[in-house]
């Protein structure tokens, strides 16, 4: 009896624990099954995702570039005339002339004054609020600074209009339009981009670092000018660039400034244009398939290669080795 | 006997106590630092090591809300009077940290650092020091023919010999060392501890450890910190032979901290 009953009970405790073995199992199965299933559907998402992004970016470009070549194909004009000639007069029906060097030039001439004023004085605040009072720099000066990045060009333009263009015009500047308001407009637009930027760069670099310094009898300007900013130069140029990348994309602000003559201007406070502000100022007004408006893409096309070219200087800044 | 009396003080300290804002740190500390010594801190961690350190190269005064009070004289100054150049104090008391932070440069622009803030720019002069100072911290036949490399791509235990070797190039009196060899292997700490043997005929020595054996091994002098304070402070052989406070013998037994 005792020997049947215990057989028994194995019998029918055997079983029980497999059964629950075997559904803890099938368990599993369906977890692993459900778990791969959505890692499958997250990787599609972001595959997609990623598909999606490249596609668009491919597909802009390839139309960006054939349209902007559409001038040179079947309008007959020569590219290094576009590029280097001053005879901007697209719009003439007798003889159409497209010379786009004037705005080049003032692309460049924008893009660049914009950044020797902002770049001093975006450093120096950075600097600022990383070393000189990180507490005030945080607590007043960064959300400033985000506030400053978030308004919209078009009040830049606005203060540009009517506060520095009557001062300059006031001080012997002519009617007051052209390169000098228009760097000072575009300047205190990237001014925040750049001291973000580098702020954050700034109080990236290790404690460690300035500790040594300090330790070898540096004193704060000496860590600064030694040490932080060697160690920040990748950064702190990323920063500048991409700066100027806006400077250069920027149209709405800098065409209520400048003037809007398709001429190289002969001082700062001569009218003058950039390649965005012709484009806004002209692409409503043409014929879709007319030259004028394929010389319009074409000016399209040279922004855009201006950006890769900037994004490529970037990524070179950014990899590049922080050897000294 | 003859030899103690002759043996100078470079540091003493009298009642020092040390706030972190409101948190006592260092609590009436009393030390003799002797020159041409090796002198370690011990204690459980949070006693005080660093901070007291750091007191002696005023790089504690980095951090905020930092309260000093008592007297700490260096060769007979008053380090904490306000007149006091804290700069040309760091050029005479140079510090190699817990981890090794070379700069983000060549190995030589490392060594020169130090050389260069004091003004030298003669180029054959910053070779020799660079040489000279790299030769001091066994680190030259190892590093001799990639100066222009960047000094991050040094091994760990590397890296602290430039460390040391870029506080040797000023020419220091003293050199402060916080725990220098945690973070390096047996073989790298053997290298520095003997470094620290050698180093110890030109300067004064003054390293934090948690390690035992090692303030055996390389000091003269040993001071025991327990919550802030100084318990006992005496020759090294006599402090582990015969510690005269039970706080200590529990210390050095291994029993807490
Ligand atoms: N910057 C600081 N601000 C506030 N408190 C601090 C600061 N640095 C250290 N302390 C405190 O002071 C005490 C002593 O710290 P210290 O770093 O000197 O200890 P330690 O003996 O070096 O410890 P360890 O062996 O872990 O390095 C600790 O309680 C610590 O929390
Ligand atoms: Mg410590």
């Amino acid at each position: 009896m005792t020997l049947n009953k215990g057989s028994l009970f194995s019998m029918s405790d055997e079983p029980a624990v497999s059964t629950q073995d075997r559904l803890r199992k099938r368990r599993q199965n369906i977890n692993v099954l459900f778990r791969r299933d959505s890692e499958l559907r997250g990787k599609l998402a972001i595959y997609f995702g990623a598909i999606l992004i490249i596609l668009a970016t491919v597909s802009l470009t390839l139309f960006l570039v054939w349209q902007g070549l559409r001038l040179f194909l079947f309008d007959g004009v020569n590219p290094l005339h576009f590029i280097f000639s001053n005879d901007w007069n697209p719009g003439d029906s007798a003889h159409p002339t497209y010379g786009a060097f004037p705005m080049i030039f003032g692309s460049f001439a924008i893009t660049f004054l914009s950044a020797l004023i902002a770049t001093p004085i975006s450093i120096g605040t950075a600097l600022f609020m990383s070393e000189i009072s990180r507490k005030w720099g945080n607590k007043a000066l960064r959300p400033v600074i985000e506030i400053l990045v978030g308004i919209p060009s078009v009040v830049y333009g606005l203060i540009g209009l009517t506060l520095i263009i009557p001062f300059i015009a006031h001080h012997g500047g002519g009617i007051g339009y052209g390169l000098l308001p228009g760097m000072i407009v575009v300047g205190l637009m990237i001014m925040p981009t750049i001291t973000s930027i580098a702020a954050d760069a700034l109080q990236s670099i290790p404690q460690e670092l300035k500790s040594a310094s300090y330790a070898l009898g540096a004193t704060r300007w000496q860590t600064i000018y030694k040490v932080i900013i060697p160690a920040a130069l990748p950064s702190l140029l990323t920063a500048v660039v991409l700066g100027m990348a806006r400077a250069f994309g920027e149209a709405l602000a800098v065409q209520m400034v400048i003037g809007n003559v398709t001429d190289i201007p002969h001082s700062m406070v001569n009218p003058a244009a950039t390649l965005t502000t012709i484009i806004t100022l002209h692409m409503g007004n043409t014929t879709s398939g007319s030259a004028f408006n394929h010389a319009l893409w074409s000016l399209g096309l040279i922004l855009l290669i201006m950006s890769y070219i900037f994004i490529l200087i970037i990524r070179y800044l950014s990899r590049r080795s922080k050897v000294l | 006997m003859q030899t103690l009396v002759d043996v100078k003080e470079v540091y003493s300290t009298e009642g020092l106590s040390l706030w972190y804002d409101k948190k006592q740190a260092l609590k009436d500390v009393n030390v003799s630092i002797f020159e041409k010594q090796v002198t370690a801190i011990i204690g459980p961690s949070g006693c005080g090591k660093s901070t007291f350190l750091k007191t002696l190269n005023r790089m504690v005064e980095l951090e905020p809300k930092i309260t000093i009070k008592g007297r700490i004289s260096y060769r007979g100054n008053n380090l904490y009077d306000k007149h006091y150049p804290v700069e040309q104090l760091r050029h005479r008391v140079g510090m190699v940290f817990q981890k090794a932070n070379p700069f983000p440069k060549s190995i030589y622009n490392n060594i020169a650092f130090g050389p260069r803030l004091r003004g030298i720019k003669n180029k054959q002069l910053l070779n020799e020091i660079v040489e000279r100072s790299l030769k001091q911290a066994a680190l030259w036949d190892e590093v001799r023919d990639k100066l222009n490399q960047d000094a991050n791509r040094l091994s760990g235990g590397q890296q602290q010999r430039l460390c040391l070797a870029r506080c040797l190039a000023v020419d220091p009196d003293v050199i402060l060392m916080d725990e220098p060899t945690s973070a390096l292997d047996p073989i790298a700490t053997a290298k520095v501890e003997e470094l620290v043997h050698q180093l110890k005929q030109q300067y004064s020595i003054i390293i934090v450890t948690h390690n035992m054996e090692q303030a055996k091994r390389v000091s003269d002098q040993t001071a025991f910190f327990l919550n802030g304070e100084l318990i006992e402070q005496r020759k090294t052989s006599e402090l582990f032979a015969k510690p005269f406070h039970k706080e200590t013998a529990d210390y050095i037994s291994g029993r807490f901290g």
